[in-house]
């Protein structure tokens, strides 16, 4: 699969090179060149600078053909735009959108886009961990 | 009306002044501590500090019963999501947003924004009016029916000039309005009128068409 990746932070870098292993064909996107010192010297998928709300950025990282689209970045605004031209735009099979505010994730979702809050993931696992450990 | 504005920078500034002047009630919401600060010390409680792409912080302001939002930031992104929210989680009937990027016009209409207006292509539309050389101006956008409203100049180099309006071959749904001759009154176009040297014509076409129209009526 055609993958991009949208922000090379710790969990942008981390995912690009599980999938990289995986054989998928894998490019990331960010805006500072500085962040793919995270991608491990191994990786083999393409590193490109641009912003992924930037419609050149997103062909050039070759959107046109990705089955896969992912927003990792820090700014959940970004995110949306990003995904939603990946989404209405590009027509990408799949698009996927980090989005820390749960409110705005809820509504992004009632919208129709494949969104996660990593608020409410941390927070909900966080105190299965607690209630958990508390019950033994 | 009631009219919420995001982004209290300095364009957020005067949009605030100016619709107060004209006597609507305006609120801006901006991040800013001291940005919200200095609009209160000045012209009173019309500035809440808070993030305006956030549903929560909308609906603390009442945005439920807001006539419009402007969203006036610095970012697009930002523009995009405060005008979404406003409009999916609070049906505020009109968003308008700016935008840094002119290409973002597409986008966001198409994702609902009723309005979108960019810096740039008003003062490149200022700057195509100013010189006079330029054979093709817009002067006007109608969005809903899909048509624009242009101003052609017929210069020396033209190869129109002397041909009459029914020899000219015009592209399908543009209509020639008014002819403004460089001297003389203005006239409407009629089938037999002859192009002259130094006329300005006024026509309504559609975005795709206007490249020949400009060719149909200068010839360059």
């Amino acid at each position: 699969m055609k993958i991009i990746i949208m922000g090379c932070g710790r969990v942008g870098a981390r995912l690009a090179s599980l999938l990289d292993e995986d054989g998928h064909d894998v490019t990331v996107l960010d805006v500072d060149t500085y962040s793919f010192r995270r991608l491990p010297s191994s990786f083999g998928g393409t590193a490109l600078f641009g912003n992924g709300i930037d419609e050149e950025a997103l062909k050039r990282a070759g959107i046109e053909e990705a089955d896969v689209f992912v927003a990792m970045t820090q700014g959940d605004n970004r995110n949306v735009m990003s995904c939603q031209i990946a989404k209405h735009i590009y027509d990408v099979p799949r698009v996927l959108c980090r989005i820390y505010d749960p409110l705005r994730e809820e509504m992004y979702s009632a919208l129709g886009l494949e969104t996660i809050s990593p608020t409410k993931v941390f927070a909900q696992l966080f105190k299965e961990k607690i209630e958990g450990s508390e019950s033994k | 009306m009631y009219i919420i504005v995001v982004g209290g920078g300095r364009l957020g500034y005067y949009l605030l002044k100016a619709l107060l002047i004209e006597g609507h009630e305006v609120l801006v919401l901006e991040k800013d501590a001291r940005i919200c600060k200095t609009i209160t010390d000045e012209m009173g409680s019309v500035c809440y500090r808070g993030d305006g792409c956030e549903a929560a912080t909308l609906a603390e302001v009442g945005t439920g019963r807001a006539d419009m939002l402007v969203a006036v930031t610095g970012d697009d992104e930002d523009n995009l999501v405060a005008c979404q929210v406003a409009k999916h989680k609070h049906n505020v009937p009109r968003t308008i947003a700016r935008l840094r990027n002119p290409q973002n016009a597409t986008l966001f209409k198409k994702l609902g924004v009723d309005v979108t207006i960019s810096t740039t292509d008003l003062i490149l539309e200022a700057i195509e009016r100013e010189v006079p050389t330029h054979p093709l101006t817009h002067l006007l956008t109608i969005d809903e029916k899909g048509l624009v409203i242009v101003d052609v100049k017929i210069t020396a180099e033209s190869t129109t000039v002397g041909k009459t309006v029914k020899d000219l071959s015009l592209p399908k749904q543009s209509n020639l309005v008014l002819i403004i001759p460089g001297q003389g009154n203005p006239r409407t176009p009629a089938a037999s009128t002859v192009l002259q040297e130094g006329d300005q014509i006024i026509a309504v076409t559609t975005p795709e068409s206007e490249e020949a129209l400009r060719n149909a009526l200068s010839g360059i």
